[in-house]
C-alpha cells in the first residue's frame, strides 16, 4: 500500500476553545481494526482504544504507544498522594491552551471542571487565555505550566517559589511539572497527525 | 534492549540516589519506569523499522539544541561524535541548530475568534549545504521537527505530504512524531525536576 495523506473536509470546524465533546480525525491512515495483531493490542493497553482512529494510528509503533499510554495514566490517575486530579488536569489544559491544541484542551478542561467543580474558572482560562485570573493557587499552576511549555522552557526558580507559596509541596510541584510536560508530548501528536471535528449534535 | 541503560531523566536532571528528588520520583515508580521505557522504545527498540538509529540521534540532538539545553544536546549527540562514520553529522546539525533558533509557541489559528491570538515566527528550511549533506529524508525530518517544536499549531496535512515526498512512510512518520513529542516531554521533565532538585539543595544547605 502506498503511503498517503488524508485531507478531510470538515464543516463547522471548531475555531475556539471549548469544553464541548468535539472529535478528532486523522491525516494519515490508521491501521484497520481487523488488522490489529496481539502486539498491537498490547500497545493499545486497553482493548477499547482499538475503536479510536488516533490510537490505531499511533499503534503503528506499538512499543512507544504502550509506554506513552502508561506514562500518561500514571501522571494523571495516580492521585493517592500528591496534587489533586483537578489541578493535574488544569496543568494539562494550560499547556494545551498555550500551545493551541483545541482538541486536547477540550478533553482536559472537561476533566478539570468535573474534578474541581469550578467549570466557570476553567471556561475563563479557555476564553481569556493563560493570563486569566483564577485565584492565586490556580494562577501559579497555570503560570508554571505555561512557562514550562515555552520553547526554550522559561520555567524558573520564581515559578517554584510561587507554587510553594501557594501551598504546594515538592511532590505536588513535581506533579505540575509532569502534567504540563506530558501535554507537550500529547499536544504535538494531536496537532500534527490530525485535526478536531465538531461536536455531534 | 539493554538493562544497563541508566535512568535518563535522573541522569540529566542531576537526581542523586537518596536525594529528596529521588524520593519524590520513588513515589511515582510507574511514571519513572514508563518514561524510561518510552526512551528505550525510541532509542533502543527491538526493531528500528523505517527510522535508523543515526536518524533518531540526529533528530533528538537537533530538538535538544532548539530547546537550548546543552547537557541534553550533548547526551544525544555524543554517540554520533564517538562514531567515525557519523561524526560529520555533528557539525551539520550544529549549523542547522544555529540557523533554526526561535522562541515558541507561535503560529496561526483557524479563522475565527482566536485569530487575534495569532503570533508569527520563522518558518525554518534546512540550508542548501545542510540538505546536500543530510539528504532529503533527514532534512525533511528536521524541518518537521522545527514545526513541531516551535509552531505546532501550524501543522497540516501538507507538512505530512512533504515528509512522504522525502521518502517517509506512514509508520516512519508515526515514529518520528513520537520521537519529537517524547523528547519535548523529556526535556521539560528534566528542566523542571532539575530546577526543583537545585532549589531543594539550596534550601537544605
Amino acid at each position: 500500500m502506498t503511503d498517503h495523506i488524508i485531507t478531510p473536509t470538515i464543516e463547522n470546524r471548531p475555531v475556539e476553545f471549548t469544553q464541548a465533546e468535539i472529535g478528532w480525525t486523522p491525516w494519515l491512515e490508521p491501521l484497520a481494526e481487523d488488522d490489529l495483531t496481539q502486539a498491537h493490542l498490547v500497545g493499545l493497553v486497553e482493548a477499547s482504544r482499538a475503536k479510536s482512529p488516533y490510537f490505531r494510528l499511533l499503534v503503528r509503533d506499538p512499543a512507544v504507544l504502550e509506554a506513552r499510554t502508561k506514562t500518561d495514566k500514571d501522571i494523571f490517575y495516580n492521585t493517592r498522594t500528591g496534587l489533586p486530579r483537578a489541578e493535574r488536569e488544569l496543568a494539562a489544559t494550560a499547556a494545551s491552551r498555550s500551545n493551541g491544541c483545541i482538541f486536547c484542551a477540550s478533553v482536559h478542561s472537561r476533566f478539570a471542571s468535573h474534578h474541581s467543580k469550578r467549570g466557570d474558572d476553567v471556561q475563563k482560562l479557555l476564553d481569556e487565555g493563560v493570563d486569566a485570573d483564577l485565584g492565586e493557587r490556580w494562577n501559579a499552576i497555570v503560570a508554571a505550566s505555561v512557562a514550562l511549555t515555552a520553547t526554550p522552557p522559561a520555567f524558573g526558580d520564581d515559578h517554584i517559589e510561587r507554587l510553594s507559596a501557594a501551598g504546594l509541596d515538592e511532590l505536588e510541584i513535581a506533579d505540575v511539572i509532569h502534567g504540563a510536560a506530558f501535554f507537550n508530548w500529547a499536544n504535538r501528536l494531536m496537532l500534527s497527525l490530525g485535526e478536531p471535528t465538531p461536536a455531534v449534535q | 534492549m539493554t538493562t544497563s541503560t541508566p535512568d535518563i531523566i535522573d541522569l540529566l536532571a542531576g537526581i542523586k540516589p537518596g536525594s529528596s528528588l529521588d524520593r519524590i520520583r520513588t513515589q511515582r515508580p510507574e511514571t519513572r519506569e514508563q518514561a524510561q521505557k518510552s526512551y528505550l522504545a525510541l532509542f533502543e527498540p527491538d526493531n528500528f523499522g523505517d527510522v535508523s538509529l543515526v536518524e533518531r540521534q540526529a533528530i533528538a540532538s537537533f530538538i535538544a539544541g532548539l530547546h537550548r539545553q546543552p547537557d541534553i544536546f550533548e547526551f544525544y549527540v555524543s554517540p554520533l561524535e564517538e562514531s567515525e562514520a557519523n561524526r560529520w553529522l555533528v557539525e551539520v546539525i550544529k549549523a542547522e541548530i544555529g540557523a533554526a533558533q526561535a522562541v515558541g509557541p507561535y503560529g496561526q489559528y483557524p479563522a475565527g475568534p482566536l485569530s487575534v491570538e495569532e503570533a508569527s515566527g520563522p518558518i525554518y528550511q534546512v540550508s542548501n549545504a545542510g540538505r546536500e549533506a543530510l539528504g532529503a529524508k533527514l532534512a525533511a525530518a528536521l524541518e518537521h521537527a522545527h514545526l513541531l517544536v516551535f509552531h505546532l499549531r501550524d501543522a497540516s496535512p501538507k507538512a505530512l505530504q512533504a515528509l512522504i515526498d522525502a521518502g517517509w512512510t506512514t509508520d516512519g512518520i508515526v515514529t518520528l512524531s513520537q520521537l519529537v513529542s517524547f523528547v519535548a516531554f523529556q526535556i521539560r521533565v528534566i528542566a523542571g525536576l532539575g530546577l526543583l532538585a537545585a532549589s531543594n539543595r539550596r534550601a537544605a544547605a
